[in-house]
């Protein structure tokens, strides 16, 4: 029973903006150790989705529940503690404080919580998880832009996440980066999180998900396997009108 | 019926006094907490006009408006322009535009008081009763009423037809795209203060005809104007005037009902309660 | 967390700091223990100001709120309660209603807690001569026996009492929170930080402070009414000199408070009338030439001087 029912799983979730309509009746699951691709074109309603699972947004109709829980109407930190944790589309770190602090925040308040030492020495493993070993003293300003990113993961995996939401995390990297980034997703994966992976990148999409949902105008209009959902006729053409416009 | 339209009549300026500040919040983006010492000054130059060479109030105003519009263009191209150029957020611009406000407001106060001393003054401008509904007021209300209708019309007509009217109405919905369709926002939204000032100044001007003013009052009615603003809503001309009228009617109300010392209380209650009610403003929709 | 040697070397000089300015009414009395009483209630009142609106960015304009309800708690409670209970009594109240106030407009925008805050101490104020009218009353009288040195250690105990509790705060998880929610609050709300919550909580700190500072100075004053207690330029003066001295460190406040009081004091007696100019300049001069305060050009002169040597 405990096997079958999903850790996240969204109902007939629905986002209006004044008359536009940013998300439309979602339904999909996702399972324990899954990756799960949630792709489209721009504009389609993706990050609002994540942005709704996050609690950044809520939605105008529909639920989300975690673990057969209801955290629809719930805030942000009430959502980040019961162990949803996310990326931001743009990296935001935390300027004033060095590359440690802003992992120690995932570390301090996040799902599970810790202090003093504990919390210090998670946050250092966070970062050689990561592949930043020993450079948690630097400033956020000493950073490559790959390295922002790591540090970005790092605060989320800190806090131990039932789920990972990862919004564009390997967007705008060059294709040495791209290769360090899969390589670091794929070991996430191989750890057995449960991760929902909102990207534009094909080849990341093939080789890292699981399972594909994918979204147009705000509506899913295809959900399963990698392979076949990217042949599905549907979406291609979701695609390629996208790209003639 | 007598507190209703004594207090539409105070309303009637209050609305003249916070679409000043309205301009100025909604559209140049600046909270401007030095706009009571506007209308303070505004009442001080009718007054001593007044005074000095019997120049009645209402031709007083074409001389305020001028000076009072190059006054705040200056205001906001030399103190409030560089913190809009350096400020890299929203939340320091407003941090820093609080400060210099509150900075100029009391460099004005200080210079006032320098000038005029601390004295209350008024002056006997139309103060014969009228016949109006039954019930006698003072003229020089009804005809500052009448003044301010006649502006605030005339403030209306600009922003809803002229195509610079237009742009500023642009720039307060959605400032980024504004300057995409070629609105130049550094521009307007200089001239959205200045004009902002000039409004408030000439309101302060007609309400000297009949409310004693002194150097220092100025914070209480940039409080009143704040608390319209807020209540009518940011950027909204229809909901400031409504909103004025209220706080008119409620002044009034509260001052010859309970007590005269209690006017400002009754305006922050209402205040917070809107906080609390209807954050957005009265006819504000909800945000997402 | 446990002490290391520079914290314990920090607090035996803090001690020490707070001992040897405890001698001062045994060297004079007078004028400059006056100026003593001055400096050390702007000391708790710009410190405990600095500790919310530093991390927070909000400017809090409600000290005047705060300090009126701590000196009308010693004014109207003298005649039933021993005098050290009211002080605590104070402090309850002040953070009660800075929890008040907290919860009603710290979710909003900045300018709104502005305006907010402005209007409470005119507020409160309002309603004490409105009831004092109906009872035909004007102030209140606080007759008791504590001298001008006594109100001086009080208030120099309590601005020992804040400084702990900045630094405390400062290495606990909401001071963690604080520097997260100053930093982007998004992330901080991501992160599981219930910001309202931290916000309100830091709050209550200056609301408590100001409120016992009030009380503290009550029998100063001798004669209590509202306009005294409640009058709102204390409000603006603890916002200058906190801002002057600079809120990024917690020592920063007291670097504004000392020259600031003097020269007020010095302006003040010999040109009365431009106080008021001299206000408004001072903040002009924070947001345009100094906007870290002291401390910002003291660290900046610090920080070059380490890269000439370099």
């Amino acid at each position: 029973m405990r096997a079958q029912s999903p850790v996240l799983a969204l109902r007939g979730v629905t986002k209006r903006f004044g008359g536009l309509v940013a998300v439309n009746a979602m339904d999909f699951d996702v399972a324990e150790h899954e990756v799960l691709g949630l792709i489209g074109p721009n504009g389609s309603g993706k990050s609002t989705t994540l942005n709704l699972i996050s609690g950044a947004l809520h939605p105008t109709a529909g639920t989300i529940s975690l673990r057969g829980t209801p955290i629809t109407e719930l805030p942000a930190q009430d959502i980040a503690r019961r162990g949803i944790s996310r990326t931001f589309q743009l990296v935001r770190l935390l300027p004033s404080m060095t590359v440690a602090e802003n992992v120690m925040a995932g570390a301090v308040f996040g799902h599970r919580r810790r202090w003093g030492g504990e919390a210090t020495a998670h946050a250092e493993a966070m970062l050689e998880r990561v592949g930043l070993a020993r450079r948690g003293h630097l400033r956020v300003g000493q950073l490559t832009y790959i390295d922002t990113k790591r540090v970005e993961l790092a605060r989320v995996l800190a806090s131990d996440p039932k789920v990972l939401l990862l919004d564009e995390w390997l967007a705008g990297l060059n294709p040495t980066e791209l290769e360090e980034g899969i390589a670091l997703i794929r070991s996430l994966r191989d750890e057995g999180r449960t991760v929902i992976l909102v990207e534009h990148v094909m080849d990341a999409i093939r080789s890292l998900c699981d399972r594909c949902v994918v979204m147009a105008s705000g509506t899913k209009i295809a959900e399963g396997g990698v392979s076949d959902v990217l042949s599905d006729p549907e979406v291609i053409r979701a695609y390629l009108g996208d790209e003639d416009a | 019926m007598d507190v209703i339209v004594t207090g539409l009549l105070l309303g009637g300026l209050y609305a003249l006094v916070a679409m000043g500040l309205n301009l100025q919040y909604g559209m140049a983006r600046i909270m401007n907490l030095a706009n009571g010492e506007m209308l303070v000054a505004g009442g001080f130059a009718a007054f001593w006009f007044y005074t000095a060479a019997q120049v009645s109030p209402l031709l007083t105003v074409f001389i305020v408006a001028p000076v009072a519009f190059v006054l705040n263009w200056l205001i906001y191209v030399v103190f409030l322009r560089p913190l809009v150029a350096r400020a890299k957020s929203r939340g320091q611009l407003e941090v820093d535009s609080i400060l210099t406000t509150f900075g100029l407001s009391f460099v004005a106060v200080g210079l006032m008081l320098a000038v005029f001393g601390g004295d209350y003054f008024s002056y006997s401008y139309l103060s014969f009763p009228v016949s109006l509904l039954g019930d006698t007021y003072g003229a020089n209300r009804i005809v500052a009423f009448c003044a301010a209708v006649v502006i605030c019309g005339a403030l209306w007509l600009w922003l809803t037809q002229s195509r610079a009217g237009l742009s500023i109405r642009a720039i307060s919905v959605a400032p980024a795209s504004a300057r995409l369709v070629g609105i130049d926002v550094r521009r307007l939204a200089a001239l959205s203060f200045a004009l902002g000032g000039t409004v408030t100044a000439t309101g302060g001007a007609l309400i000297s005809t009949f409310v004693t003013l002194d150097a220092s009052t100025g914070v209480l009615f940039t409080l009143k104007a704040l608390v319209i603003v807020i209540m009518g809503g940011v950027g909204d001309v229809r909901g400031t005037i409504v909103a004025a009228l209220l706080l008119g009617l409620l002044e009034t109300f509260v001052a010859s009902v309970i007590d005269p010392g209690l006017t400002l209380a009754a305006a922050y209650l209402l205040f917070v309660l809107i906080l609390l009610v209807r954050p957005q403003g009265l006819f504000g929709r909800a945000q997402t | 967390m446990r002490l290391t040697n520079r914290d314990w070397n920090a607090l035996g000089l803090s001690a020490l700091l707070i001992a040897v300015v405890c001698c001062l009414p045994f060297l004079t009395q007078g004028y400059w223990l006056s100026i003593g009483v001055t400096i050390a209630m702007y000391a708790v009142l710009a410190t405990s100001w600095a500790l919310f609106s530093g991390p927070t960015h909000y400017i809090s304009l409600a000290t005047a709120a705060f300090f009126g309800v701590g000196t009308y708690t010693v004014g109207y409670g003298i005649e039933v309660l021993p005098y050290w209970t009211l002080l605590p009594i104070a402090g309850v109240l002040g953070a009660v209603l800075a929890a008040l106030a907290g919860l009603a407009t710290l979710r909003l925008s900045g300018v709104y807690f502005v305006i907010f805050t402005l209007g409470l101490a005119e507020f409160i104020r309002q309603i004490i001569t409105w009831v004092q009218n109906l009872t035909g009353q004007r102030g209140i009288y606080v007759l008791t026996s504590i001298t001008e040195s006594h109100i001086y250690w009080q208030l120099v105990g309590l601005a020992a009492l804040v400084f702990l509790t900045g630094w405390l705060i400062g290495r606990s998880r909401l001071g963690f929170a604080l520097r997260i929610i100053g930093d982007d609050e998004e992330v901080a709300r991501h992160s599981g930080i219930h910001t309202a919550r931290a916000k309100v909580l830091l709050f209550m700190v200056p609301g408590a402070a100001a409120a016992i500072a009030g009380a503290i100075l009550a029998p100063r004053y001798v004669y209590i009414e509202p306009m005294l207690a409640f009058t709102p330029m204390l409000s603006f003066q603890v916002v200058i000199m906190a801002l002057l001295g600079g809120t990024g460190r917690l020592w920063g406040p007291l670097v504004g408070v000392i020259p600031f009081t003097i020269i007020w004091e010095a302006i003040s007696a010999s040109f009365p009338n431009q106080t008021t100019l001299l206000l408004g300049v001072s903040f002009l001069v924070i947001v345009y030439l100094l906007p870290r305060g002291f401390v910002g050009l003291i660290e900046d002169t610090r920080h070059r001087g380490r890269e000439a040597q370099a």
